[in-house]
């Protein structure tokens, strides 16, 4: 799409240089690439969701909240890719049920004891990964390595993403459903709790996957910039994830591309990219910012 | 007061209630199937609550609602607030087939026959055309009009409707009527809460009147006088945080463990108006 849209008025030599070479010359290139397109089709619809159900914030939180996990892991194993990941997965699972629990047996909301929860999570994850490590690992944590992804990163990375659009198809309707009017939908089955903890699975997942990509701080990114710059164009559902996938890739492109001519991280690139969709789309779009300045456009007879 | 069939629910010396302090009070009565129930009072009577307890979203503090006929998911409830998420974006066309869960559960695609139906029940409610316009975009009649729709597909021998007329204009609330009385045409129970007493006088031949105790159950006639009602003004009364436990003999017990106190038998009769708790 970017690609596109640059070349309209760019001379053949700079497109291929520029916007091909980075990934025909360099093999670090086409793995992040590979890995950029996983996160998109897997943790931006997932973002989509997050979005829609006001869980904006409420990802974030969780990301940092898998931190501890991954930094146990890594404290006990260096930086070995399965013990970061599982023990990723069982810190979010844990934060999540703690968080269910404590909104429903106290009287705080659920925002209250994630941002607890979350906070706690953040401080010791840090705390854990420079017990032993070096600074360079704590970046890694902290921003991921996108350029650097080895084989099981990239499996891992594509696996989840299988799993998330299977998943998502599996629970569509009941999440749908879940997310629109949760009451209607606890009236006339059993699939609420299944569609509420089953995304929030889904969740967590994909936040493993997009830490080892763009870090824990970064990975919510991903998944909530493309999809609310998506929710200012699109009105029905499917197009809003279709197209939150595509700027979600187009921005990992433009962000690798920018990493490398730079010289800059890839990681904040990519996320700035996804920052800069959701600032154009936030002014240009049918709900954005600038139609409400436009004139009235002449109203229709019914 | 209702001879003949068995009735669809039976409701034994039932108190639900909010922590511990009734909203509904020891109320006992038989619902026959293919009723058209009215349920009236003032506001706090546990009108909602009784049809949340009804819908099973309410877990009694004393008594028992027994509905032995019905199959789990074969009661349509319409809250008064509904949780709607009035900017997601589907269609009305989409809300309305959610109606059609029973049939399709969460993976079975719709049929052609099935899509028609659900057209159908827009054009019951009087809204077709908006298939494809999004839920937000609907007024407030409008959308009522759709949740009536779904409502239609859900296709439940037990309906229950909390308000349905509440911040409706007069065409809308004559149309829903309407729809209302071919549902008891079609031999479903209709539970409905209601607050103009002169649509009921019209068009329900049952009358529920709580005021947290029951007042009367019955033909409406009977129940819609002005004794009865005055009665029901008297009874609603503030929750009072210092109330003693309610401690009414009872002859038959059979508690459940963690009732306490406040759970009560059955069999008791309804007559301790005054009685203060």
């Amino acid at each position: 799409m970017i690609r596109s849209r640059c070349a309209a008025n760019a001379h053949p030599f700079i497109v291929t240089e520029f916007l091909l070479a980075p990934f025909t010359d360099f093999a670090f290139m086409r793995r992040a690439l590979a890995g950029c397109l996983a996160l998109a089709l897997g943790a931006t619809p997932v973002g989509v969701f997050l979005l829609l159900r006001r869980m904006s914030l409420m990802g974030d939180a969780m990301s940092h909240a898998i931190l501890p996990g991954a930094a146990l892991g890594y404290l006990a194993f260096g930086l070995s890719l399965g013990a970061m990941t599982i023990g990723g997965i069982v810190a979010g699972i844990v934060v999540v049920l703690a968080a269910g629990l404590v909104t429903r047996a106290s009287v705080l909301k659920e925002d209250a004891s994630l941002a607890a929860f979350y906070l706690l999570s953040l401080a010791a994850g840090v705390m854990i990964v420079s017990l032993r490590g070096r600074n360079l690992d704590l970046l890694h944590v902290l921003f991921g390595s996108v350029l650097a992804l080895d084989d099981g990163s990239l499996l891992l990375i594509a696996s989840i993403a299988s799993v998330t659009l299977f998943c998502l198809a599996v629970l569509f309707r009941p999440l749908v459903m879940e997310c629109f009017d949760p009451a209607f939908l606890r009236g006339i089955s059993r699939w609420s709790p299944v569609a509420h903890y089953g995304f929030l699975m889904l969740v967590v997942l994909n936040l493993v996957s997009g830490f080892h990509a763009l870090g824990t701080l970064m990975a919510v990114g991903i998944m909530i910039l493309p999809s609310a710059a998506a929710r200012l164009w699109a009105r029905g559902l499917p197009a809003l994830l279709l197209l939150a996938v595509l700027f979600a890739f187009g921005s990992g492109v433009a962000g690798l591309l920018l990493s490398f001519h730079a010289d800059v991280p890839a990681g904040p690139a990519i996320v700035l990219v996804c920052g800069l969709v959701y600032f154009v789309s936030l002014l240009a779009a049918p709900g954005g910012l600038l139609v409400a300045r436009l004139p009235v456009r002449h109203h229709l007879e019914s | 007061m209702h001879p003949a069939p068995p009735p669809l629910i039976r409701i034994e010396n039932l108190t639900l209630g909010y922590d511990r302090h009734p909203a509904v009070h020891h109320l006992s009565g038989d619902i026959p199937a293919g009723a058209l129930v009215a349920v009236i009072g003032p506001n706090g009577a546990g009108k909602s609550t009784l049809l949340k307890g009804i819908a099973g979203e309410l877990r009694p503090i004393g008594g028992r609602i027994l509905m032995p006929g019905l199959l789990p998911g074969a009661l349509a409830y319409l809250p008064q607030r509904g949780e709607i998420d009035h900017s997601f974006p589907v269609s009305v066309f989409d809300v309305v087939a959610m109606g059609l869960w029973r049939e399709i559960g969460a993976f079975g695609g719709l049929s052609r026959q099935q899509r028609q139906r659900v057209r159908e029940a827009l054009a019951a409610v009087g809204m077709s055309g908006f298939e494809a316009r999004p839920i937000g975009s609907l007024s407030g009649g409008q959308l009522q009009r759709a949740r009536f729709a779904r409502l239609m597909l859900q296709d439940a021998p037990l309906i229950l409707l909390d308000e349905p007329f509440a911040a409706i204009d007069s065409r809308t609330v004559d149309d829903l009527v309407q729809l209302i009385l071919g549902w008891h045409r079609e031999g479903r129970t209709v539970l409905t809460v209601v607050h103009d007493f002169e649509q009921v006088r019209r068009h329900f031949p049952t009358c529920l009147l709580l005021s947290r105790e029951p007042v009367a159950f019955g033909p409406t006639a009977q129940v819609l006088t002005p004794e009865m009602l005055a009665r029901a003004r008297r009874l609603s009364e503030a929750f009072d945080e210092d109330a003693p436990e309610c401690h009414i003999e009872q002859p038959a017990q059979a508690l459940p463990p963690d009732a306490g106190p406040h759970a009560h038998g059955h069999a008791h009769h309804h007559e301790h108006g005054s009685h203060r708790h």
